[in-house]
């Protein structure tokens, strides 16, 4: 019977990116119903330390100068070869630029079985359900885990990444990546992110605009408001793949996560996309017509209005005060 | 050269989604299909390139109500061949069926860029790009915002969180899943699609039977429940403008 539960930890320049804790937390859960061990995967290059706090049974750690920046090409390769030593009952990536594509690219070369967006696992008799969440966050949907083994890619939502944490080190095993072969992707240069006006990363009070917005222009009644009170306007996606504002601004899975004390939505949605951006926000207020929006499921206040009626009101009486 | 890139039409999220009898899938009778967004990305990228480089554009749809739409706009914007994929998609279609129908195809085609919206919000057993790219064996760069083309090379950038990216270089022919294009996907005027319509001409393709193998089988789709929604405030919109002053002093920013 197949029991492990492989782990692909994702790290981009020497830090493990918070989803791979998740995953390691939802390992443990899977674990425990097949009964396995979690084996983490750390592939890189002088990055063994990375290794030190992650809460796995054991950690593999492949070291080979080749990946030393992620390509989908030789993770796919290493992983391959990881799981036919292994024989796992799950290998859980991350549903990011990372785990994502690599996963699917292990399906189709390697015949196995992938379950996309899942947001957590419950065990059943031994087997395992899982919960995934699509359409924008607006359905889950639940099934069996595929066996005897199956790819999984996980979002952000279900698990803390505390609990894929330890303070014991794990034991680590350093291992030799396979040979690689026909490598046709080469990492040219990083590109760093834009530095901007602001860092929306430490502000206390962010007005964040969505495509509800619907006109470059219309950003003005944001940056009024935003003036008005004393906070900083930021964005979601749509917004700032229309050039209205600069990437600096952009919240969520590609963007930044923020932390402030009040974070303002306007025509916003709640996309899952967005939402990962701004879990750690103390007080969530959302403006939207829709009152079915996913957003008010996770706003402590909700107000079901037109922004063009509503936040010039909201901007006069903040002047005037 | 030769671009291929594929677009799906999936649910538009602004409407309300309901589930059916069966309790594991969307209610599709009154469900309003679009471009996925990002495909429309994809789309844009292809037409940027063939503008910089001369290179000839086909898109290629499963069929789908809608489809014939989607294809002859692609065409009023600069796409020279339009393909759909006939099939019986009624009984359900997965990314790995699709992908396995489009392998034929594509060694057919022979493109040297194969381009695709990173992911559609309906997928749930993988994306199309790297699962095609596996089946062709051809590499494989999702999130991609940029692209370069030079001597049968591409250099692609794609994005990492937090506004990072990396400039990777890939010998064609390659896959790559596109997160955004280089400009907002161009509006086209109505009437240049009619006239596309009039002038482009849909190839059919068959697909076959289907080959769902790869995908999770769903046992219960449903809405996710709300444990605590908002607090709703209302009232008139003089109300409501001090209500969040009130809050806002509360909480200790204004
Ligand atoms: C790989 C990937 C990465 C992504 N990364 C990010 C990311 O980092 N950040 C991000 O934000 N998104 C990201 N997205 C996109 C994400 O999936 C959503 O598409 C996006 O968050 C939606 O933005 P929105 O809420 O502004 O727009 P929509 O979803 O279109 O919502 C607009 C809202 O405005 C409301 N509205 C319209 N008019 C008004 C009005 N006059 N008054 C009040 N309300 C109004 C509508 O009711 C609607 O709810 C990513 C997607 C993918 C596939
Ligand atoms: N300049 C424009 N004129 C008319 N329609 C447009 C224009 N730009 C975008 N659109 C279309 O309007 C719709 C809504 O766009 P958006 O506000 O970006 O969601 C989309 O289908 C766009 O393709």
């Amino acid at each position: 019977m197949n029991k492990d539960i492989l782990v692909v930890i994702e790290h981009i320049r020497g830090e493990v990116a918070d989803i791979s804790y998740m995953m390691i937390a939802a390992a443990r859960q899977l674990a425990e119903t097949t009964e396995g061990e979690v084996l983490a995967v750390l592939m890189g290059s002088g990055i063994e330390n990375l290794a030190g706090n992650l809460a796995a049974d054991k950690v593999i750690y492949l070291e080979d100068p080749q990946l030393a920046n992620f390509t989908s090409d030789t993770y796919q390769q290493s992983l391959e070869n990881l799981i036919r030593e292994n024989n796992p009952r799950a290998v859980v990536l991350g549903h990011t630029s990372i785990g994502m594509e690599v996963a699917s690219l292990l399906s189709a070369k390697s015949d196995l079985p992938l379950v996309s967006s899942c947001l957590s696992f419950s065990g059943e008799n031994g087997s395992v359900k899982f919960t995934s969440q699509l359409y924008g966050g607006k359905i889950l949907a639940e099934g069996l885990i595929p066996e005897p083994i199956a790819l999984l890619t996980m979002v952000p939502g279900g698990y803390k990444p505390e609990d894929g944490q330890s303070s014991t080190p794990p034991l680590v095993i350093t291992a030799a990546a396979p040979q690689f072969a026909d490598l046709e992707i080469s990492v040219k240069q990083y590109i760093e992110p834009e530095t901007g006006d602001v860092d929306i990363t430490s502000e206390p009070l962010l007005i964040a605009v969505g495509r509800g917005i619907q006109l470059e222009d219309n950003i003005e009644i944001a940056e009024e408001l935003a003036e008005a009170i004393g906070g900083v306007v930021c964005a979601s996606r749509p917004v700032v793949d229309q050039g209205w504002l600069p990437t600096s601004r952009l919240v969520g899975k590609s963007g930044y996560q923020v932390k402030p004390k009040v974070y303002l939505t306007l025509g916003i949605s709640g996309a899952p996309e967005h939402t990962e951006g701004i879990a750690g926000s103390e007080t969530i207020i959302a403006i939207n017509t829709d009152p079915a929006a996913p957003i008010f499921n996770i706003a402590k206040y909700g107000v079901v209005e037109d922004i063009f009626d509503l936040v010039p009101v909201l901007t006069e009486k903040l002047e005037e005060s | 050269m030769n671009i291929v890139v594929l677009a799906k039409l999936i649910p538009d999220l602004v409407e309300e989604l309901e589930i059916d009898d069966s309790g594991t899938a969307l209610d599709m009778t009154w469900l309003r299909l679009i471009i996925n967004e990002l495909d429309d990305h994809a789309i844009e990228e292809a037409i940027l390139l063939k503008e910089r480089t001369g290179a000839n554009v086909t898109v290629l749809a499963p069929d789908i109500e809608g489809v014939d739409d989607i294809l002859f706009t692609a065409a009023a914007k600069g796409a020279e061949r339009l393909i759909k994929i006939v099939g019986d998609y009624e009984s359900g279609v997965n990314n790995h069926a699709l992908a396995r129908v489009l392998t034929p195809v594509m060694k057919d085609l022979q493109p040297d860029l194969i381009l695709v919206g990173v992911e559609a919000h309906e997928d749930l057993d993988g994306s199309i790009g790297p699962l095609l790219a596996g089946y062709l064996d051809l590499p494989f760069i999702g999130y991609v915002a940029s692209i370069e083309l030079e001597d049968g090379k591409a250099t692609a950038t794609k994005e990492y969180p937090g506004g990072l990216s990396v400039e990777m270089e890939v010998t064609l022919p390659v896959v790559l899943g596109i997160q955004v294009a280089e400009e907002p996907p161009r509006y086209v005027a109505v009437s240049k699609v009619r006239q596309a319509m009039k002038t482009a001409e849909i190839e059919e393709l068959e697909a076959g039977d289907f080959d769902l193998a790869g995908g999770p089988t769903i046992d219960r789709m449903y809405q996710p429940e709300v444990s605590e929604g908002a607090t709703i405030i209302d009232g008139s919109l003089d109300d409501i403008a001090d209500s969040l002053i009130g809050i806002f002093k509360e909480l200790g920013v204004q």
